[in-house]
Parts: C-alpha cells; structure tokens; sequence
C-alpha cells in the first residue's frame, strides 16, 4: 500500500475535494467548512491508502466520521469513488436529496449516524470486536474530533478497545485545537499530552502530522499491531484557504462570493496549470 | 425473572453464536455465570460504563450479531440514554437493553435505584419496543423473541427474582404486541404489567367475592407497540377498567390507556393507579414502597370501593 501511494496525487486529490466542498458551499448556507478541510488529508490516506474494496463496489474495510460534521470531507471523497453520485452531492441539505450536515447509516458508504459528538468510537470497537469473533479480516478506521474527546463516552471506549483486544480498531484524532468556544488547549489546558493519556490505557499510540499524507500513511504501516492504534494528527482548522484558517467563523459559515474564488485560486490545481 | 431471563438466554446463546450480552458490572448469577464460562468472547463486561455498553451492542449488531445490553434498569436507560436514542433507535438495530430492577424493586437503594419513568422515556423513541413481562414464563417467552427477531430495538423491563408465577393458567397465549388475558371475566377488567398483575389478579379476587362476576385480568406485557385495538375492545366491553402501573402517571399505560379511551369513544369508568409524581425518600420493602404511592391492594380495592375479604387482607402495622 505504501508503495503504491502517491503523495503528489494525494495532494492533487485534497485541493480538488477542497474545491467541490466550496463549490456546494455556494448552494446552501449551513455547512462545516472548516472542520471539513482540517481533516482531508486523514480520510483520503483511509479511503486511497487503507481503505480495501471489493470487486462488488463495497468496502471490506470500514469507515466512521465520529466527528459527524466532518462528513463534507467523507462525501467528496464517496463521490470521487463512485459510491455517492453527483446530484446527491448537488442536492445536499435540500428536500430532493438524502445527504444531511451530519452522516446518516443508509446512504451509500455511510456506516453509522453520529453528528452528536462522543457516540463514534464505541460503535466502531463494538464493529471491530463483532469482526473479530466471526473471523472477518477487517479493519475499522475512525476520525474523531478534540472537542469530542471532552466526551465522557469517549473515554469509557478507550478504556474498553484495550481489554477487548482490538487491534483491527485505527483511530484518528483531527487534532485542529478549536472546538465551538475557542481553541480547545485553552478550553481544557491539559487536553495535552494527548499520545500520552491514550498511551497509559493500553493503546499504541503516536503523534503525527494530519496534513502530511506520507506521515499519516507511514505511522499506520510502521504499526507495532498488537493493539488498537491511536494517531493523534495535529491539524489545521480550514486548511487550504489563508483566510479560513484558525478563524472559528468558518465552522460554520460559508464564502461568499468573493471569498469563494479567492478560496477556489488558492486550491488552483497547480499540477494541471503547470503542464 | 432475572434467573429465567438468564436460563433462556443460555439455552437460546448456545444454539446461536450471534447472541452475545454486554454488561455494566451488573450481571445476573446462575445460567449467565455460566454462559459466561462456557461461552467468554459472548460475554463482555463494560465495567461501571454504560455508554459504551450501548455503543459496543450497536457497533456489534451492524455487524450481524444479536446483543443484550444488561443491567439495573436507571442504569441500563437513563444514563446511556442518547446512545439508546441515536445509536440504537436513530440507526433502528436489534438490540434488547434489559433493565433489572423495572419501578422501585431496589427498595432500600433509594431514588437513584428507582425506574420510575423508563416505559415513558423508552416509548417514546421512534422504533424501540417495549415488553414488561409479568412473571418468570413470560420473561423466558419475551427473551425468546427478542433473541430471534431481527429487526429494531427492545427494552426489556424486569423485576428482580423470585417473583410467583400467574400465567399457568392464562387465557391467551404470549404474543409480542397482544393483550394477553390471564382471566376473562365481565364487569370489570383490570390491565396491568411486570410484578403488579398479582396485585390485579388479588383486585379480581375480591370483585369476584363481592359480586359474583368474574373479572378480566390482562397482562400488558409489550406497551410498545400497544395493543390499541385489544384495549378498545376492553374498555368497550366492561363497566369498568383499572389500569395497574409501576410508572409514573405520564407516559405509561396508564395515560396511553385514557387516549385510547377517547379515541375509542369508550363510556365505561376509567381508574389508573401508579406511582405518584415524586421521588420516593422512604426504605422498606418493595410492596411498602408501593403501598407509600398508593399501590397496594388495600388502598386500591378501597378506592375501588371493594371490600377486603379477611383471607386478602395484608395486615399492617
């Protein structure tokens, strides 16, 4: 899988997702943004590096945005795959289409309906033990947010994954330091060290670069495997657009006009523009 | 109830591999130890964590299996209840949470202890069912069919142990979704589920004594989805209906039972007694505390204005 990765397609691959999300910004109002584009490069690496899929279309691996309003990310990248067509994309958040703010179990690709913060990690460690004692060879990959990690759920899951012996269980963490109110290491001054607390449950546990798809692709494979694997992935909030960056605004809104072909020539296509 | 959940639940696990339970440090003794011994990878123990005890039931059945999350019934409902609402009813998996201890069973564990509003809280949800069975035969029937349907969520309301058995003799058989009539009679018909059917069958007792007539007694055992039309055809055959509920007064039978009244443009005299609208700072026995809220046979049959025959009569100090 390493080898086949292409870090430059990669990229290519995340300015262009960047851009279709902007692009149905311009259709509806309520959108995540930022907290989309702080966690592209986690879910392209899961989807193109890990990801396996069957010839049928359907994944043998599975998939979970425990962050629920990250699934803008997850959507365009269903789509680049062929699993969501285009015009549910197109008709995202209106009555024609299915495709709401949050993931819902149902729709294509989609494996469990989170949007409420705190839910993602048990379902995925309660999918991972039921694939392990039925003998499936799959893997569940899960993306969660730090100011999910403040939910008490989350940690009855991380000290339950150990004891259960779940090493087909890979969580990320969008560690992106924002959360509604503010940076999240200001709203919980310990939050760090992360790698550390997860570490001392009995997880393997490591500190990488969200936005370095090498990095995120090089700390799955380098894997010691004999638990459940933790990456605490520092991010940033509305990477890709200078503006949107660290500006809690934008977990919410979305560009206006202006602001959107400024976002879409700083996402320009470069490999393409060049050749 | 709690030792013939747990033998049919043995007997039902060793045929099915997909069935595996799930417990908060709660668990019951007997056939469950030994489910857990025969079978360990089926049993899992969350340790004091609800949350993820539902989380792992919900992640498991998505992936084909068929797991009980069990344990004390405030436990079991009220604090893991978001993820009974989203993960379990939200994505409409079959998964059965058991609540041990439905009411005010823990009698001496005080308010904390106490599932005074989980059949309002749990039907309430969209796609959840919920069965109370009355005595140790109908929990092993309920067990059985939440074990082998496949379809949504359930809640599995249960006393504790020891409870007597009062459907040997029942009219109708157990069907998920059916009124069950344990007696039929005319006149006066008393509905009720969980523990306190007996104290409608001892009500019926004394309607006999006093009038001759026989009265019906049913045993509402699913109150989700209720029996509308097997109430309305109670409520429009009798003189008078008494519903029985170890609840609070909204949200359960009871309340459900006043609407279909309506709606079924019934005439007969409607009484409901439950459990009173308040928490409950008082320790004794089960029935004791029943009695504090007004559910006991004496309060009741003189509410109903029946006479307590000497061999019914619970003395008390």
């Amino acid at each position: 899988m390493q080898n086949s990765f292409d870090v430059k397609l990669a990229q290519r691959r995340c300015r262009a997702y960047r851009r279709r999300i902007l692009e149905i910004s311009q259709k509806v109002t309520a959108l995540h943004v930022a907290p989309a584009f702080s966690c592209m490069e986690i879910v392209d690496v899961i989807y193109h590096a890990f990801m396996r899929r069957a010839e049928t279309g359907w994944f043998d691996d599975a998939f979970i945005m425990s962050k629920g309003h990250g699934v803008m990310t997850q959507y365009v990248i269903l789509e680049d795959l062929g699993v969501l067509p285009a015009e549910q994309l197109n008709s995202y958040c209106t009555p024609s289409g299915k495709l709401g703010a949050h993931p819902d179990l149902g729709n294509p690709g989609i494996e469990a309906s989170t949007g409420s913060l705190g839910h993602g990690l048990s379902i995925a460690a309660g999918m991972a033990y039921a694939d392990r004692l039925q003998g499936f060879d799959r893997k569940t990959f899960v993306v969660l947010g730090d100011g999910e990690m403040q939910e008490g759920s989350i940690w009855e899951a991380v000290m339950m994954a150990p004891n259960l012996k779940l090493d087909n269980l890979i969580a990320f963490l969008d560690f992106n330091d924002y959360q509604g109110l503010g940076r999240t290491t200001e709203t919980h001054p310990h939050f760090l060290p992360m790698s550390e607390k997860l570490c001392s449950f009995g997880w393997e546990s490591v500190d990488v670069d969200g936005h370095d798809s090498a990095a995120l692709v090089d700390a799955v494979q380098n894997r010691t495997g004999d638990r459940p694997l933790f990456l605490t992935c520092r991010t940033v909030k509305g990477k890709g657009v200078s503006y949107m960056i660290d500006a809690p605004i934008w977990h919410y809104r979305s560009p206006n006009k202006q602001e959107y072909e400024q976002a879409l020539a700083e996402l320009e296509d470069v490999e393409s523009v060049g050749a | 109830m709690r030792n013939r959940f747990a033998s049919t639940f043995y007997e039902l696990g060793a045929e099915d591999p997909r069935l595996v339970i799930v417990v908060a440090d709660i668990s019951p003794a007997g056939s469950i130890a030994k489910f857990r011994e025969d079978f360990p990878n089926r049993f899992i123990n969350t340790g004091v964590a609800e949350q993820v005890m539902i989380g792992l039931c919900a992640g498991m059945a998505q992936r084909g299996l068929r797991p009980f999350a069990y344990t004390i019934a405030t436990f079991s409902v009220f604090r893991p209840y978001e993820m009974i609402r989203d993960d379990l009813c939200y994505q409409d998996l079959p998964v059965t949470v058991v609540g041990i201890g439905g009411g005010v069973t823990y009698s001496t564990l005080g308010g904390t202890h106490h599932a005074m509003e989980d059949v309002a809280l749990m039907t309430s949800l969209p796609n959840m069912s919920v069965i109370a069975p009355c005595d140790p035969a109908e929990t092993a029937a309920a067990t059985r069919w939440l074990a082998t349907q496949n379809q949504h969520p359930a809640y599995l309301r249960l006393g504790k142990a020891g409870e007597p058995d009062l459907t040997s003799n029942a009219v109708d058989p157990f069907v998920i979704g059916k009124l069950r009539r344990i007696r039929e009679g005319k006149g006066t018909a008393f509905l009720a589920y969980g523990p306190v059917v007996k104290m409608a069958l001892d009500l019926a007792d004394l309607v006999e004594a006093q009038t001759g007539l026989p009265a019906t007694v049913a045993s509402a055992h699913t109150i989700k989805p209720l029996d509308s039309d097997g109430i309305a055809s109670i409520l429009c055959s009798h003189d008078r209906v008494v519903v029985i509920e170890e609840h609070v007064s909204h949200g359960g039978l009871g309340s459900r039972v006043k609407e279909i009244a309506w709606d079924s443009r019934a005439s007969c005299d409607l009484r409901c007694f439950s459990l009173r609208d308040e928490f409950i700072h008082f320790y004794g026995s089960h029935e004791e505390l029943l009695a504090q809220h007004g559910l006991g046979v004496p309060q009741m049959s003189a509410a109903l204005g029946l006479q307590q025959s000497r061999a019914s009569h619970i003395e008390r100090a």
